[in-house]
């Protein structure tokens, strides 16, 4: 079971964090925390009409949670804000291949997309904020 | 090996939950027991057999069983008080876990006598329920709270306390005997000793101590001692507050209602004679009922003899973990200096992903801050894995832990 959990990819991603650090100028960021165990996400968004022009984020916690969070950078850099309000959680543990996690470990999975949403919801919430509203009330992580 | 070791493979028939399976088919080795312990059937028996056959109310009704159920809960707390070797039985006070005892005295000692400028002392070693209260205190009287700190092996810089106790400021001291994260244990008789000559009433949170180590107060001298039914054996819902007579007999009481009072009028009420003073409402008597069964249970194992099986664990687990490359113990180096327990991390797998792998081999830790964040800072890390040993652990059980260690590492190409 482990050995499915910890697969190359996920440890690759634990010790060579992709897109991880500070953004200068960012437009927007985020943090969460998971009081469980203590995993910290920050996310930086550069936004370019619309798009996201540059993603970084900072953090600490487990394998999973900073991994999840790498890939997520991955994952969300140069797409369309559409693409991150329709964003599911199942997406996520799809693109980082865990989908039999535990209730207490999925948080750890999920965290790095709760901050992205969060900060989806601070850049609309002085633009257009019926679709602050809208993602705060359709995301899946609340 | 020590004299009076206890027989824990053969005490673990005692404890029905033992012989469940992890995942459907691994034998479940628990090592989380700083964090609560599991229950032999006789407590549980216990407590089925209260609402069974004395289930009432307690100190009103006259009719037979009602008094049944009264002695039954009153038996407990004289146990407690033989226990622990109080002097009087009413300076037992039932509460819910030791975080209530703390904050009871925290709201009813601390509110009339800390004043603004005072401080209040506690240390590094502290469990969140031994921080948080004082916090408040402190905010509400404008008090200061100064913290006792620790050297690299965990130990109190006890400099740092005669410092503290000569500036004149100082007005409670409030220590855990046994650290939950490092299983220090601290010199509490020396710190009792030293703040009485400076007519400092000293707290004990002996969360920790009083499960797994012989504890006198008396002998301790302490003022107040907290600790928790269900880190020993006990049922989860009932704590025990110890307070010496003198101190709080005149204390104001902590929640008012039922049972405390001795007569109520329409603007104003006489409170009952302590302990009851303390005790409002309806109490968890069945529970109470339960934990007497576990301190008898414990009581014929011995303190001491428990103590020295830990110390046993202690000595093989410490051995055989500091042979494993780039595994890093926290807190003292030698067992007869610390609780049942090891802190420690390995290489950089985070503590969650350590327990994830663990709990595949039925293997239960805890990881995390073990709720002493202020504790995982003075150390540097975010966070610990933790094993924990009690009664019923084993050294196979400490084996299969250093072997999944291994498989850990193995997972993680370290």
């Amino acid at each position: 079971m482990s050995d499915d959990i910890y697969r190359e990819i996920i440890l690759d991603h634990y010790r060579n964090p992709r897109n991880k650090g500070k953004l200068a100028l960012a437009d927007v960021s985020a943090h969460d925390s998971n009081p469980l165990c203590g995993d910290e996400i920050d996310i930086h968004l550069k936004i370019d009409s619309s798009r996201i022009q540059d993603i970084k984020f900072e953090g600490r916690g487990c394998a999973i949670s900073q991994a999840s969070a790498s890939m997520l950078t991955e994952m969300v850099s140069g797409k369309d804000l559409k693409f991150i309000k329709d964003l599911q959680k199942e997406d996520i543990l799809e693109n980082i291949g865990l989908t039999n996690l535990g209730p207490a470990r999925i948080k750890c999975a999920l965290l790095s997309l709760k901050v992205l949403k969060v900060g989806m919801i601070k850049y609309y919430s002085d633009k257009d904020p019926s679709s602050a509203e809208k993602i705060k009330g359709e995301s899946p992580v609340y | 090996m020590l004299k009076g070791i206890l027989d824990s493979r053969a005490l673990r028939d005692d404890f029905p939950i033992l012989a469940r399976k992890i995942g459907g088919k691994n034998d479940f080795i628990y090592l989380d027991n700083a964090s609560t312990t599991q229950k032999p059937l006789v407590v549980i028996d216990s407590i089925s057999n209260y609402y069974k056959t004395f289930n009432s109310n307690i100190h009103r009704a006259v009719y037979e069983v009602a008094e049944e159920s009264t002695r039954a809960y009153e038996e407990t707390r004289e146990k407690i008080a033989r226990f622990i070797n109080a002097k009087h039985v009413e300076e037992i006070i039932f509460t819910r876990n030791t975080t209530e005892s703390l904050n009871l005295v925290s709201y009813s000692w601390g509110r009339k006598n800390i004043q603004a400028g005072d401080s209040i002392m506690i240390s590094e070693l502290e469990h969140h329920s031994n921080i948080v209260p004082w916090q408040v205190l402190a905010e509400e009287t404008k008090s200061h709270l100064v913290y006792l700190t620790i050297n690299d092996e965990g130990q109190l810089n006890l400099d740092n306390f005669y410092h503290e106790l000569e500036s004149g400021h100082l007005k409670l001291v409030s220590l855990s005997q046994m650290s939950n994260v490092l299983g220090t244990i601290v010199p509490i008789k020396t710190i009792i000793r030293a703040a009485h000559e400076h007519g400092i009433p000293v707290i004990v949170d002996g969360a920790q101590s009083v499960p797994h180590m012989p504890v006198d107060v008396q002998d301790m001298d302490c003022d107040f001692l907290a600790f928790s039914a269900h880190k020993m054996l006990g049922p989860t819902g009932v704590g025990v507050l110890y307070g010496k007579r003198q101190f709080i007999k005149n204390l104001d009481p902590f929640l008012a209602g039922g049972d405390m009072i001795k007569e109520v009028f329409k603007y104003s009420t006489r409170y009952n004679d302590i302990p009851y003073k303390f005790e409002a409402g309806t109490p968890n008597i069945a529970d109470v009922v339960g934990f007497g069964t576990a301190l008898d249970y414990l009581e014929d194992l011995g303190m001491q003899n428990i103590r020295n099986h830990e110390i046993d664990l202690t000595e093989y687990v410490l051995k055989y973990m500091s042979s494993i490359p780039n595994l890093k113990i926290y807190g003292p180096t030698k067992a007869t200096d610390r609780g049942g327990l090891v802190s420690f991390n390995i290489g950089d797998i985070h503590p969650h992903d350590l327990a994830t792998i663990m709990n595949d081999h039925g293997i239960a830790i805890r990881s995390g801050h073990h709720c002493a964040q202020v504790l995982m800072e003075r150390l540097a890390v975010p966070a610990t894995s933790r094993a924990s040993f009690y009664i019923y652990n084993t050294k196979e059980d400490i084996d299969k832990l250093v072997d999944v260690l291994n498989e850990a590492r193995r997972i993680f190409r370290i």
